[in-house]
């Protein structure tokens, strides 16, 4: 099995570097093939592993390289193949096949096209690296690339100045998660020793009462103070407020890696990694319920956002948002099982949406303004269904993938104990409503209603090709089914052994002691709150948007401050802009000035240089090409070293 | 019987007269090589020296060698000389100095 | 009597070959008429890589029948061969198949450069045969009659190919220096080897260290004085053949002088022999006189990483500039040595093998570069580099970034591993000084590179080059040298283990 593990990466990145560097000679044709075929054997290799890791009940663990051993510590790259592991492994390669093959239309008339085939291919590998790894050092490394290959696809146009904007926003702002991030890696080197996670974990129950001391005088708990850090770059990587702000703009790059990157993978390995963490994060109470508040804040906030977006996309987009902070408020619920079940459908049903957001956008000539489409139903019947699907999906309609999911998310929360669930349960109850309401105002103006477009574009409207149309019926797919599989993955043992959930915290046993069988769960769902307020937002989009259309000019009249408020993000963009970016520029130029070309430049720096020249230019006069000096130096020598041993030590 | 500190003595001697002869003379290359060969002989004395006085053959085997090396040596040594001179048309140490710096 | 002379010779098999094989070399070359000279070549290039499939296959065999155990962790093996003069361990076994491989892409590089010259002949080969059975004999030695003879063998093939250009002025006068002061750091060696002869009654280097464990203390607790002046005297002849300052004076002009086919030579094998001589007499040999050959390797590391690096800046001929760059870097192994542990001793083999493969490519590019008549030694004649080969020029610029030390390439970690051990060893001040002085070497380096990348080539250079044309075969290795710097970076794992591990096992 082990060449099977090295080869699902490895085949990954061997189409990536046949069409990054050669993708010139190869052509289109050939370079699309190596990376599809690529991910395709990965993606069957990984079923493979599924089926032997899951159902034949096997798990991995062991070191396929050594890279250094410093001072006794191993640096290795190393695979740990677990449940968790193996199903990361499935979605990843499944989405990403999915999209690989919708780009082939997609970015058919783009100049850069290998290297867009290159890149998610580069993608790909590194995201398996990222969650087959462990060990911290590796995870790291994933962590580090696919963050680099999301850069380089927001930025992918680098000619569109917005493009270039976003990719340097995603950029910053994942710098500050990810400094969290590696200064909670370094404090686990620190205080454990090693970066292996089997053996973190082991000696967690040892370094429970030790504490540090950051600020004089306060003293913080360790494990506390690790889980935050952790968390932090989870925030950064999964887009939690406040540094959620570069997701929205990612939008910039093309479609099928909002799809890839943006929605189903890359911004899910904040939640993997909190999961993989488990042992950590369960032993520190005040850690979970930061999780799980930040999580709350991020699943209500975002989605009002979204209302208000005009941009197909965007509402797409702070759909993603909101989604990945109910999958953050599972965590902090100690319902790792139910988070990672979200993380799940939400690939499935979120990929789905943005292909279908895309196949639109195909559709309408790059129009991506909602409020410029309408009526598209019989034009793309296909995009229409599947479309369809994948919004009942994220309402979470009983039957749906998404039902299951985020009602054991929220049943979850209700039975949690930890400061700031009460909270969390309203956030998350009310976000059920703004989701429904968001998502089918879009699906309302998108599909139905007068067609708002102008005449060219509605002459040239027709449903995408099959390449399309093909990974949105096979996403279609599983975003009705997976929600079946509640019953092992959540209420069962799929999880067992994976991740640690200390007995004090209840939620998920007293989801189980709740859960008698798929169809009671979806019978108790629709008598449940968050059916019908999803129902109700549901309604309310079809009467505002199909039905009467004055009363959102009313409503926009009257609620002008929220909608202004909304429009500008909270402000937490300006904010950012003139407070982080326009300090840091101050300060920069402050220290430019005094710091660099003075005292650095211009002392340090060309001081030391002249005096370094200085010296090199009298020193090399030693060397006088005079035979009889340069024998003088070695008796000098002899010299020297005789009289240190006569005279000075006495060693 | 001579002790072998006064062999040691004529020893170091010699290898210090052949160190100074080489720092000392800024002129003639043979006389470096002169100083070379002293060299090695002082060294030989030494070793015959303690050879005698310790009962132990290997010493005096060494000298041996040293001696066929030394010859090879002056062999090399001569003949790089006469490369030199054919190409210099000097062999004054002073005048050894187109590479420095 | 049969019987041990068998094993002798089966032990050290590989040099006998040599020997026969040089002289053959020598001889046959003889019957060759000047158009037939390549056969010399293949010939030579045979008996390295025949030499070096011996060391390799006989790896181990003779040594398990006289392993030991020590402390009942590592096994020690080894093996000795007449009259205990000449040891086949792990770590001349190691050594041998560097510098013979070495050897054997040196033969590669310089076919067209010695072609262009009229020094495509039967002596170079034969010479460069004699010298690589000499350093092998180095760090085969277990007696310093062996290791004087070693030296001496490829001294003397070594003064010779300095001279070998019989109309270069420079060749001769560098032939010149290195010949006066190589006999005079022999001298001295040998001057130390008598004293310590003389007080401890052994030339082998097991008897010399039992003598100094057993009496070479006073009484008051501090070394013999007489084992202290052998030990001053064999410093300067170590230091001498490594080329730290202060007996580094050789290194620019002998460098500079000889023809480049020749300073590769210099520059890359004897390196790793020097290394193999310095651990046999004062690990094995001297041993036990740790503390104090630690103080005088301090102060010889000190002053080569401060003159090498320092002076490198004012150079603007490429060779010398790589003179003075070894000298730093032999500050470096001097380092790794005076950490005087065993993860020191590997760190610093690990320096060694890496240093020679990096100045074996560095050379090499300079070759590359010069064509008939013109010697392409000047850092100007690098302008432009990358728009005439672009991948040369790649590989250059990974060779200079790996002589800094700039990571992910090899010379980093390399670095990295010797400045562990030396904080190891308590001598903090003594790494940071060294990262500093790499800071200030980082600047020379980086020159090169910013003349390659960011200098226009003249139009002289440019018309010159038209019509010049360099062997497939040169390109092809030097893309593998250049690129192994770069796999070595990011895996060193297994050339550093199998250091570690040949260090361990060579240990006593």
């Amino acid at each position: 099995m082990e060449n099977i593990y090295l080869a699902i990466p490895l085949s990954a990145l061997f189409g990536s570097i046949l069409a990054g560097l050669f993708g010139r000679q190869l052509g289109r044709m050939l370079s699309h093939t190596v990376t599809i075929l690529g991910v395709a054997l990965a993606c069957v290799l990984s079923l493979v592993v599924f089926n032997h890791i899951v159902l034949d009940g096997n798990t991995y663990n062991g070191a396929v390289y050594t890279w250094a051993v410093i001072e006794g510590i191993q640096f290795e790259i190393g695979f740990l193949i677990d449940n968790l592991t193996a199903m990361m492994m499935v979605v990843v390669t499944f989405v990403s096949l999915m999209v690989h093959i919708y780009t082939i239309a997609y970015m058919h008339d783009d100049p850069g096209y290998q290297r867009f085939f290159s890149y998610i291919s580069l993608f790909t590998f590194s995201m398996l690296m990222l969650v087959m790894s462990n060990n911290f050092l590796q995870l790291f490394f994933g962590w580090e690339a696919v963050g680099l290959v999301s850069y380089l696809l927001i930025g992918f146009w680098f000619k569109k100045d917005t493009a270039i904007f976003a990719n340097m926003k995603a950029f910053l702002v994942n710098r500050v998660g990810d400094f969290g991030f590696l200064l909670g890696i370094a404090a686990i080197y620190v205080h454990f020793g090693t970066l292996d996670y089997v053996e973190v974990f082991k000696q967690v129950p040892n370094l429970l009462d030790v504490t540090v001391t950051v600020i004089p005088g306060e003293e913080w708990s360790l494990m506390t103070l690790i889980a935050i850090l952790l968390f932090i770059g989870a925030m950064g990587k999964s887009a939690q407020v406040p540094l959620h702000v570069w997701l929205p703009d990612s939008m910039e790059g093309p479609t099928p890696i909002s799809a890839l990157i943006h929605a189903a993978t890359m911004v899910t390995a904040g939640i993997f990694m909190v999961s993989r963490m488990s042992p950590i994060f369960e032993v520190s109470d005040t850690a979970l319920s930061v999780v799980m508040i930040i999580g709350a804040i991020t699943a209500f906030f975002m989605g009002l956002i979204g209302i208000i977006q005009n941009d197909i996309k965007r509402v797409v987009a702070y759909s993603t948002l909101s989604q990945l902070g109910y999958m953050t408020v599972a965590l902090g619920a100690s319902a790792y099982s139910a988070g990672l079940f979200h993380l799940m459908t939400h690939a499935f049903f979120k990929a789905l949406l943005f292909l279908a957001a895309g196949s639109v956008i195909i559709a309408m000539h790059h129009e991506q303004d909602i409020r410029k489409m309408g009526g598209l139903k019989k034009y793309m019947p296909i995009t229409y269904w599947t479309s369809l699907i994948g919004s009942l999906a994220l309402i979470g309609f009983p039957g749906f993938a998404g039902f299951f999911s985020k009602d054991s998310i929220v049943e979850s929360v209700h039975a949690s104990n930890l400061a700031g669930a009460e909270f969390a349960y309203w956030m998350v109850l009310l976000g059920v409503f703004v989701t429904a309401f968001y998502s089918f105002r879009m699906f309302f103006l998108v599909f139905h209603g007068k067609e708002r477009m102008d005449e060219h574009t509605r002459s040239h409207l027709k449903e995408s090709p099959l390449t399309v149309t093909i990974p949105l019926i096979a996403l279609a797919i599983p975003s009705v089914i997976a929600g079946y599989f509640i019953d092992p993955i959540v209420v069962g043992d799929f999880f067992k052994g994976v991740v640690f959930v200390d007995p004090a915290h209840t939620a998920i046993a007293e989801l189980k002691e709740g859960y008698h069988g798929v169809f009671s769960f979806m019978l108790h769902g629709i008598m449940a709150p968050p059916f019908w307020l999803a129902m109700s937002g549901l309604g309310l989009a079809w009467y505002i948007y199909l039905k009467n259309d004055a009363l959102a000019h009313f409503a926009y009249n009257k609620f002008r401050w929220m909608h202004t408020i909304l429009d500008k993000k909270y402000g937490m963009d300006s904010f950012n802009q003139v407070v982080f970016a326009g300090g840091a520029i101050a300060l920069g130029k402050l220290l430019w000035r005094v710091g660099d070309r003075f005292l650095i430049d211009g002392l340090i720096v060309n001081g030391s240089a002249k005096a370094v020249g200085f010296f090199s230019g009298i020193l090399r006069r030693i060397q006088t090409g005079y035979m009889y000096h340069y024998a003088f130096s070695m008796i000098l020598g002899v010299l020297v070293i005789l009289t240190w041993f006569i005279f000075g030590s006495k060693g | 019987m001579i002790p072998l500190s006064n062999f040691l003595i004529l020893g170091a001697v010699l290898f210090s007269i052949s160190i100074a002869g080489m720092f000392l003379n800024r002129k003639n290359i043979l006389i470096l090589l002169m100083c070379i060969e002293l060299m090695l002989l002082a060294v030989n004395i030494n070793f015959i020296a303690f050879s005698h006085y310790l009962n132990d053959m290997a010493g005096q085997v060494f000298v041996f060698f040293i001696l066929t090396v030394a010859a090879a040596e002056a062999a090399i040594g001569l003949a790089i000389l006469v490369v030199l001179f054919r190409n210099r048309r000097t062999i004054n140490v002073q005048d050894l100095d187109e590479m420095r710096g | 009597m049969t019987e041990t002379i068998m094993s002798d010779i089966s032990r050290a098999l590989p040099e006998i070959f040599l020997l026969v094989a040089a002289f053959s070399v020598l001889l046959l070359d003889l019957f060759l008429s000047k158009s037939m000279k390549i056969v010399t070549f293949l010939l030579a290039q045979l008996s390295l890589l025949t030499t070096a499939w011996l060391v390799y296959n006989r790896m181990g065999v003779e040594s398990i029948a006289t392993s030991a155990t020590v402390n009942n962790v590592e096994s020690v093996q080894y093996a000795l061969a007449f009259s205990n003069m000449y040891i086949k361990d792990a770590l001349s076994d190691l050594l041998k198949i560097a510098m013979l491989l070495i050897g054997s892409a040196g033969f590669i590089y310089t076919r067209q450069y010695l072609r262009d010259r009229n020094m495509f002949s039967g002596e170079y080969y034969a010479l460069v045969l004699f010298a690589i059975l000499g350093m092998m004999i180095m760090v085969s030695a277990n007696s310093m009659l062996l290791i004087y003879l070693g030296l001496e063998l490829l001294s003397l093939s070594m003064y010779a190919l300095v001279a070998l250009q019989r109309n270069n002025g420079r060749a001769s006068e560098a032939a010149m220096k290195y010949f006066v002061l190589g006999a005079i750091a022999s001298g001295m060696l040998l001057y130390g080897m008598s004293i310590i002869y003389g007080l401890s009654g052994h030339l082998d280097l097991t008897g010399i260290a039992e003598y100094v464990k057993s009496s070479g203390m006073t009484k008051a607790g501090s070394f013999d004085l007489g084992l202290l002046l052998g030990l001053s005297f064999i410093l300067v002849g170590l230091g001498f053949k490594l080329g730290v300052a202060p007996f580094h004076m050789w290194i620019p002009d002998v460098y500079d002088g000889a023809p480049t086919a020749v300073t590769q030579l210099i520059g890359t094998i004897p390196k790793l022999a020097a290394f193999g001589m310095v651990f046999r007499l004062l690990v094995e040999g001297l041993g036990d006189m740790q503390t104090s050959w630690q103080q005088i390797l301090i102060l010889l590391a000190v002053l080569s990483l401060a003159i090498g690096n320092i002076i490198a800046i004012a150079q603007t001929n490429l060779k010398r500039m790589l003179a003075y760059s070894t000298i730093a870097h032999m500050g470096f192994v001097a380092m790794g040595i005076l950490a005087g542990s065993n993860m020191g001793y590997s760190a610093t083999l690990f320096y060694t093998i890496v240093y020679a493969l990096t100045a074996l490519g560095g050379f090499a590019v300079i070759m590359m570069l010069s064509r008939k008549g013109y010697e392409a030694d000047q850092l100007s004649d690098l302008k432009g580099l990358s728009q005439r080969h672009p991948w040369m020029a790649f590989m250059m610029m990974i060779i200079l970034f790996s002589m800094a030390g700039v990571p992910p390439t090899v010379g980093f970690y390399a670095k990295m591993m010797v400045i562990q051990s030396v904080v190891d060893a308590n001598l903090a001040w003594l790494a940071v000084y060294a990262v500093i002085l790499s800071v200030v070497g980082a600047y020379y380096y980086l020159r090169a590179i910013k003349i390659m990348y960011f200098d226009k080539a003249d139009t002289e250079t440019t018309q010159a080059e038209t019509g010049h044309k360099i062997g497939l075969d040169s390109h092809i290795l030097l893309s593998a040298n250049g690129l192994s710097l770069l796999a070595l970076g990011i895996m060193p794992g297994a050339l550093m283990a199998t250091c570690v591990a040949v260090i361990n096992v060579t240990m006593k």
